[in-house]
């Protein structure tokens, strides 16, 4: 028995993953830069940065939205720079949801991408060195297929956070059906009109088997690792 | 030729280490704690001194006072550790493959020689994680002699082998000594094992 989905509902569960999938895959070289330097390189100023790449995971994501509303908005430095010399306007965008969720799943990538490169030893890198590779061989010959498992489960986990991303969301870019209304905000959006509860047990369930899906995958990724670094 | 003079610290510990060697096939020795795994560390590259100067066959590899530090990957130093390292996610013959200190052109020691120098042939599509120790340290030499190395470190790369597997793999030893040019330091504790391989002895107390 398949549950009847609307097409607004169709839309919105789409419109879900496509954001959450973009802002998955294209945080992710980002996610592997911070997390490589967090795990392999000491620097001043590293426990503030740890920080502010920590901190969309405990600031009000409202607050979140905001800061991105100031700085990627019409009006904002950043947004005015990207839609003059890009085209590329975030605002009241899907590409400005996908934003919004990327900003909201970047603590949790990162933190797996980090442990992940911790995890790799340290003594095949010095191996590899005298063997001489240089630094940046002995990145991607050594730690990162040691350590893929770990960065896919990061983007994964990131992907199932921005599943459910909706407080920064919803005040960058509003709730617009087709265009920014995620499963999320389209949840909300049924729960204040009257007799919609069906469609919202519809949302919950589809919402609820991605993210566990998501979960398992990055589980398994995990000990994939593990399995790969066995000697 | 090997000169070293060099002062290590870490934390309250601290020594200053003076080896001036010119046999070819040297063997350090000493109570654990001397510091023996330290000085491989700080010939390869992989530990920096506080002070002094590292000179193997008139390359300055390190000179604190010049400042000069040449890092690891450039300083043709083959290292086999204690432990192996081959890299889990590659066969033997990738192992071998991964060194290119000097690029092709100048290779001294060629695959096919190494590999039936130290008795690898048959292993080459195995993964490590299904070789004995003694198979993984074998091809840990033929991966740091493939990488075409000036000097060759070896870190007591028999003490995770037991009695039998040690008496096989000293041969190997022994024919790369003979065979290859190559000079070599080779730490160890066990006085007999010294005796059959090196030619000079350096103690380090």
């Amino acid at each position: 028995m398949v549950p009847a989905f609307s097409p607004e509902e169709i839309t919105a569960i789409v419109l879900s993953v496509k954001v959450a999938l973009v802002a998955a895959v294209a945080s992710l070289p980002l996610g592997v830069a911070c997390g490589w330097l967090l795990a392999r390189r000491e620097f001043p100023g590293k426990a503030l940065f740890d920080a502010l790449l920590l901190l969309p995971l405990v600031m009000p994501p409202v607050v979140t939205g905001y800061v991105l509303l100031i700085a990627f908005g019409n009006q904002g430095v950043l947004g005015q720079w990207l839609r003059e010399t890009l085209g590329i306007q975030l605002a009241f965008r899907w590409t400005g949801a996908a934003l919004a969720c990327a900003v909201m799943g970047f603590p949790l990538m990162v933190r797996a991408i980090r442990l992940s490169i911790e995890a790799t030893d340290r003594r095949l890198e010095a191996a590899a060195a005298t063997l001489g590779a240089a630094p940046w061989r002995v990145f991607f010959t050594v730690t990162l297929p040691l350590a893929w498992p770990g960065l896919v489960a990061g983007a994964v986990l990131a992907f199932a956070k921005a599943l459910g991303e909706f407080g920064a969301t919803i005040t960058f870019v509003s709730n617009i059906p087709g265009q920014t209304q995620t499963l999320s905000a389209a949840i909300y959006g049924l729960l204040q009109v009257p007799g919609g509860e069906a469609g919202i047990w519809r949302l919950t369930a589809v919402a609820f088997v991605i993210s566990l899906l998501a979960l398992l995958l990055s589980e398994w990724l995990v000990r994939r690792q593990r399995v790969l670094q066995e000697r | 030729m090997l000169s070293v003079d060099i002062e290590l610290r870490r934390g309250d510990y601290r020594r200053h280490v003076r080896i001036e060697e010119t046999a070819r096939v040297v063997a350090l020795v000493g109570p654990s704690g001397a510091g023996k795994t330290s000085v491989l560390n700080a010939i390869a590259g992989l530990l920096r001194p506080q002070a002094g100067r590292i000179v193997v066959d008139d390359r300055v590899l390190f000179d604190a006072a010049a400042r000069v530090d040449v890092p690891a990957h450039r300083r043709r130093i083959g290292y086999v550790f204690q432990d192996a390292r081959l890299f889990p996610h590659l066969d033997v013959a990738a192992n071998l493959r991964y060194g290119r200190h000097g690029g092709q052109a100048q290779a001294r020691f060629a695959f096919d020689d190494i590999v039936a120098l130290l008795g690898i042939g048959a292993l080459l599509q195995r993964r490590p994680r299904h070789l004995s120790g003694g198979e993984a340290q074998r091809v840990a030499i033929g991966r740091a002699l493939l990488s075409q190395p000036a000097l060759l470190l070896l870190d007591e790369p028999l003490s995770a082998l037991d009695a039998a597997r040690r008496e096989e793999l000293i041969p190997y030893l022994q024919r790369v000594r003979d065979e290859l040019a190559l000079p070599m330091l080779y730490v160890s504790h066990r006085e007999e094992e010294v005796r059959r391989i090196a030619e000079a002895v350096h103690v380090l107390d």
